[in-house]
C-alpha cells in the first residue's frame, strides 16, 4: 500500500514538473529567453508543489495513525472489560487484538477481542485508503496552485531557491531532532522506572539483581535495582581498558611522530588503523577464543584461578580496540606543538627522548588528556565486547580475575526479547541508558573543550 | 664555558665539569641510552599492537577456514515409489529413503538402536536435498541415483581433525563405533570433502552444517540500503546548509555542538532510542530492516554530516568567485560547481560511514534484528530479519562446537565486506580526487 502511494506521488511530480514547463513555455509562445526564469525552474516550482506537501501528509499519517487507532481500539472496549485489568493486562489485550487484525491470531482468544481485532483491521483499510486519496488530492491541488502562479515575470528560480533552503534547514534539524528523541525517550522511560524504584536507592543501592523482579509483588519490596555494582563493573573494565591503551598508543604516537621515517609511518599508520576499523563484535569473539582461555591457562600455569568470563579478559580486549583511537588523537597533538619548541629545545643539546618528554609531552598533555577522556568514553559506551565476553551478575568487587557486568552488557540482557515497557525490568534498562548518555556527554563536552582551547592555544 | 674551548692541562678526569670528564661522558651515555629506550619502547608498542592485530587475523582464519569445506558421503539413493507419490514428491517420507541409503552400506547394523545411531551419521540436511533434487527431477521415481549427502556435524569435526581419537571414549562425542563406521565409509572410498556452499546459499539453521548466511546477508543488504538511501541525502543537504548558507547564529551553533556530539554517542544509545520511538511510539514491526536501516542513519548522519563539510571546505574560493562573477546565483554555484566538485570526497565518506554501520551490533541487538529465521522465502523490509555482525552474535552464542568455525567463518565474511568497500573508498578518493594548489 505504502509502495503504491509513494509510487503514485511519484508519477504525480514527474508529471507536474512538465506541466509546469509546458505553462512556462506557453505563457510566452516557447520563446523561452522572455521568462524571467529559465523553464526547469518554473518546472521543478510545480513539482515541489506536487510532491512535498503530500508526502509531508503521508509521512505524519503513518507516524500518527497506529497510536491514533490504538488508543480508539482501547477506549471501545466495554468499560467493565477495561476496569478489572491492570496496565500491563491491557497493553497484552491491545497486542492480542493487533495480532487478530494482521491476521495471526494464537490459540482462542477472548471473542471481546476478536470482535476488535476485526473492527481493528476494518479501521485500518478505511485509513489507509483515506490517505491515499487524501494525499492524491493534495498533490492535484498542490499542483493547481503552482500552475496558477506561472507567468512570465514570475520569479521561480527564487521560490525553488526558498524551497530548497527550507528542505536544508530541515535536514540540518534532523541531528537537534535524533539528540531530543534521545534525551525525550531516555528521560520519560527513566520516569516510569523511577515511579517504581526510588532514584537514591537506584544511584547507591549496593544490590542489583533485576531478573527477580519478574515478579510485580517483588519490585519495589526487593532493592533489586542498585546500581553500583553495575557502575563499579563499568569503572573497573573501562581502567583495565585503559591500562591496556594508555601506554601501547601512546608510545606508538611518539615513535610515529618522532622517530619513524616517513616509509615506515605510512605503512605502519593505517595497519594500526585496521584495528580502529574491526567492528565490536569480531573483538568479543576474539576474546571469547582466544584472550579468555589463554588468560586461563596462565592462571592455571602459576596457580590462580581466573575466572572464563573475567573483567580482565574483557577489558584487555577492549585496551587493543582503543589503541588506535588513542594513538591518532596523541599523533594529532604531538604534532599540533609548534615547530619552534621542538627546534629550541633540539638546539639546547637535548636529546630526541630528552625532548619528547620534557617539551611535546607537557606541552600536547591538554591534547593528549582530551583524546583520553574521549576514549575513555568510548569505553564506557562499547557493547558487544563486553556482552559476550564479560559477566551478566553483577558483584560488587574490583578484582579484575573475577567477573564483573557493566551497563551496557545489563541493557542488553535486560531488553533482548522483551518489549513490553511495562515493568521495571525493562524500564531499568532505560534508566541505565540515560546514565550512560549522561555521562558519555559530560566526558565528551569536557574532551572537546579541552582540545578546543588547546588547539586555539597555538594557533 | 671555558671548559669547552680551551681545554686544561689538567688531566679530564679530575674537572668533573668537563665536557670529555668520565663523569660527563658517563652522562651522556645515560642520556642517549634513555633516548634509546624510549625509541624501542616506541617500537615495542607498534610492534605489540600489529601483533595482537596479526594475532586476532590469525586466529580467525585459523579457525574459521575449515567451515568453507564440508566433508559428504556418496550414497545411493533409492527412490522407493511406496515411499513417494509422483503428484505430491515434496511429501515423500524422505527420511526413510536416506537412512535406507546409509543402512545397505552397513549390512551388518540390524538391531534397531544401533541404526537410530547410525542414523545420525548424516546430517538432517540429507534428506531434504534428497527431496529437493527428486522434485527436480521426478523420472527418479523407482530408480536410483548417487549424489553427495552432508554429514552432521560431530563426523564433520572429526574428518577435520578437530575431535581428537585418542580421547577416552567417554568424553568423545562419538563413540567408537561410531568412528568404525564413518571409518569404513571412508575406507571404500566414499568421503569426500567439498566447497561448503551451504554457508553462503543457505538460511540460519539449528545444525551448524548446514546454517548459512545467506539470509543474514540479505538482511544486511536492506539493512544498508535504507541507511545509504536516508543518510545520504539527508548528510549532504544538511552540511551544504551549515557549510554555505547557515548564518552565523545561536540555532546553527546548537546544530554544530550537536552533530559533534552525536558522533559520539555509544551504539546502544541509539538501539534505545530505535526501541522507544520507532518501535514503541511509532508502533513498525520488530527486527525489520527498516527500522534497522533508520537507526544506524542516524548513527552514520554526522560521520557523513562532518566529512562532507570538511570537503567543501577543501574546494577553493577561486571556483565559487568565478561561477557568481559570470552570474550564478548562490545556489547555482554551490548545485553546478562546488557540489560536483566534492562529491568525490562525500562518496569516500558515505562509503566509509556504511562500512562502520555494517559492522554495528549493539543498536540491532535491541531492535530485535538477532532473530532465528529459518527460511529465505520472506525478505522484505517490513518482514523479520538477521544482519551479518548479529547473525555473528548469535552463532558465538550458540552452545555446539560447529559453531565455533561457523562464527569465525561468518567474521571472515564480514571482514571482507569492510575490506572490498574500504578498498573502493581508497580508490575513489585516489582516482577522482583533486589537489587544489
Amino acid at each position: 500500500m505504502l509502495t503504491h502511494v509513494f509510487a503514485a506521488l511519484l508519477v504525480l511530480t514527474v508529471i507536474g514538473f512538465f506541466i509546469g514547463r509546458r505553462r512556462a513555455l506557453a505563457s510566452v509562445n516557447g520563446q523561452a529567453y522572455r521568462l524571467h526564469s529559465r523553464p526547469a525552474y518554473h518546472a521543478s516550482f510545480v513539482a515541489a508543489w506536487v510532491g512535498i506537501p503530500a508526502s509531508l501528509l503521508i509521512l505524519t499519517w503513518i507516524a500518527l495513525q497506529g497510536p491514533l487507532l490504538d488508543r480508539i481500539v482501547m477506549a471501545t472496549l466495554p468499560p467493565s472489560f477495561v476496569m478489572e485489568k491492570t496496565a500491563g493486562e491491557l497493553s497484552l489485550v491491545l497486542s492480542q487484538i493487533k495480532s487478530v487484525a494482521g491476521g495471526t491470531a494464537f490459540g482462542n482468544p477472548d471473542p471481546l477481542i476478536l470482535e476488535s481485532g476485526d473492527r481493528l483491521r476494518n479501521w485500518r483499510e478505511i485509513a489507509q485508503l483515506s490517505m491515499f486519496v487524501s494525499a492524491i488530492v493534495l498533490a492535484m491541488l498542490g499542483a493547481v496552485i503552482a500552475q496558477s502562479r506561472i507567468s512570465p515575470e514570475f520569479r521561480a528560480r527564487q521560490a525553488v531557491e526558498r524551497i530548497l533552503d527550507g528542505l536544508m534547514i530541515a535536514c540540518a534539524v534532523v541531528a537537534i531532532l535524533t539528540t531530543l528523541g534521545i534525551v525525550l525517550s531516555l528521560l520519560l522511560e527513566a520516569i516510569r522506572f523511577f515511579r517504581w524504584v526510588s532514584p537514591l536507592e537506584f544511584l547507591l543501592g549496593l544490590n542489583w539483581e533485576p531478573q527477580i523482579a519478574m515478579r510485580a509483588d517483588q519490585a519495589s519490596a526487593g532493592g533489586a535495582f542498585g546500581a553500583i555494582p553495575v557502575f563499579l563493573g563499568t569503572f573497573l573494565i573501562a581502567l583495565i581498558a585503559m591500562a591496556v591503551a594508555i601506554p601501547i598508543g601512546l608510545l606508538s604516537a611518539i615513535y610515529l611522530t618522532e622517530y619513524a621515517s616517513n616509509r615506515f609511518r605510512a605503512v605502519i599508520k593505517p595497519m594500526l588503523e585496521i584495528l580502529a576499523g574491526i567492528p565490536t563484535v569480531v573483538y568479543g569473539f576474539f576474546a571469547v577464543l582466544v584472550v579468555a582461555p589463554a588468560l586461563r591457562t596462565f592462571g592455571e600455569a602459576v596457580g590462580i584461578p581466573i575466572a572464563p568470563n573475567s573483567a580482565l579478559a574483557a577489558g584487555a580486549v577492549m585496551g587493543i580496540m582503543i589503541i588506535p583511537f588513542i594513538s591518532s588523537l596523541s599523533d594529532d597533538a604531538i604534532n599540533a606543538v609548534p615547530r619552534s619548541m621542538r627546534d629550541g629545545s633540539l638546539a639546547l643539546g637535548a636529546t630526541k627522548g630528552e625532548t619528547i618528554i620534557r617539551v611535546l609531552l607537557p606541552a600536547a598533555l591538554p591534547g593528549i588528556m582530551g583524546g583520553i577522556l574521549l576514549a575513555v568514553s568510548r569505553a564506557i559506551g562499547e557493547t558487544m565486547i563486553v556482552v559476550m565476553a564479560a559477566g551478566i551478575i553483577a558483584s560488587l568487587t574490583l578484582n579484575p580475575l573475577q567477573p564483573v557486568t557493566t551497563v551496557t552488557v545489563q541493557i542488553v540482557t535486560l531488553l533482548i526479547g522483551d518489549t513490553e515497557f511495562d515493568n521495571p525490568k525493562t524500564l531499568a534498562a532505560f534508566a541505565l541508558g540515560l546514565m550512560l548518555f549522561l555521562s558519555t556527554l559530560v566526558l565528551n563536552i569536557i574532551a572537546m573543550r579541552i582540545v578546543q582551547r588547546y588547539r586555539e592555544q597555538y594557533e | 664555558m671555558s671548559d669547552v674551548s680551551t681545554p686544561s692541562a689538567a688531566t679530564p678526569a679530575a674537572q668533573t665539569g668537563h665536557w670529555y670528564s668520565v663523569a660527563q661522558q658517563k652522562r651522556l651515555k645515560r642520556r642517549y641510552a634513555a633516548d634509546r629506550r624510549l625509541r624501542y619502547l616506541g617500537l615495542g608498542a607498534i610492534g605489540l599492537a600489529i601483533g595482537l592485530l596479526g594475532m586476532l587475523i590469525v586466529s580467525l582464519v585459523y579457525t574459521g577456514h575449515l567451515a568453507f569445506a564440508q566433508t559428504r558421503v556418496e550414497l545411493e539413493f533409492y527412490v522407493d515409489p511406496a515411499l513417494v507419490k509422483a503428484d505430491d514428491i515434496r511429501a515423500g517420507n524422505f527420511r526413510a529413503i536416506a537412512r535406507q541409503a546409509l543402512f545397505t552400506q552397513f549390512p551388518e547394523v540390524t538391531s534397531r538402536r544401533e541404526q537410530t545411531q547410525l542414523a545420525k551419521l548424516l546430517s538432517p540436511g540429507a534428506e531434504w536435498i534428497v527431496r529437493d533434487y527428486v522434485a527436480a527431477h521426478p523420472e527418479l521415481i523407482g530408480k536410483s541415483f548417487k549424489m553427495l549427502v552432508p554429514v552432521s556435524d560431530p563426523y564433520d569435526q572429526l574428518q577435520k581433525g578437530l575431535m581428537s581419537r585418542d580421547m577416552p571414549e567417554s568424553q568423545r562425542r562419538l563413540s567408537d563405533q561410531a568412528i568404525g563406521w564413518f571409518d569404513k565409509l571412508k575406507k571404500a572410498g566414499l568421503v569426500h570433502t567439498t566447497f561448503a556452499y551451504e554457508l553462503f546459499a543457505n538460511a540460519d539453521s539449528r545444525f551448524p552444517e548446514l546454517a548459512g548466511l545467506a539470509g543474514a546477508i540479505a538482511g544486511s543488504f536492506l539493512t544498508l540500503l535504507v541507511c545509504l538511501v536516508l543518510s545520504f541525502p539527508f548528510g549532504i543537504a544538511a552540511a551544504v546548509y551549515l557549510e554555505e548558507f547557515a548564518p552565523k547564529n545561536r540555532l546553527t551553533a546548537l546544530i554544530e555542538v550537536n552533530i559533534n556530539n552525536l558522533a559520539a554517542v555509544p551504539s546502544i544509545v541509539f538501539g534505545l532510542l530505535g526501541l522507544a520511538v520507532f518501535l514503541g511510539f511509532f508502533g513498525l514491526p520488530r527486527s525489520a530492516p527498516l527500522v534497522g536501516g533508520m537507526v544506524l542513519a542516524l548513527m552514520t548522519l554526522p560521520t557523513i554530516i562532518i566529512a562532507t563539510r570538511a570537503t567543501l571546505k577543501s574546494v577553493p574560493p577561486s571556483i565559487r568567485e568565478a561561477a557568481l562573477g559570470i552570474g550564478a546565483s548562490k545556489h547555482q554555484v554551490i548545485l553546478h560547481h562546488v557540489l560536483p566538485l566534492a562529491m568525490p570526497g562525500i562518496m569516500t565518506a558515505t562509503i566509509i560511514g556504511l562500512a562502520q554501520a555494517l559492522g554495528e551490533t549493539a543498536p540491532l541487538l535491541l531492535i530485535g534484528m538477532n532473530a532465528f529465521i529459518p527460511s529465505l522465502d520472506s525478505v522484505g523490509l517490513l518482514e523479520p530479519a538477521t544482519a551479518l555482525p548479529t547473525q555473528i552474535y548469535s552463532w558465538a552464542d550458540s552452545p555446539e562446537r560447529g559453531f565455533v568455525t561457523r562464527t569465525s567463518a561468518a567474521i571472515l565474511v564480514l571482514l571482507g565486506f569492510l575490506v572490498v568497500m574500504n578498498t573502493a573508498a581508497i580508490y575513489l578518493r585516489q582516482k577522482f580526487e583533486r589537489k587544489w594548489s
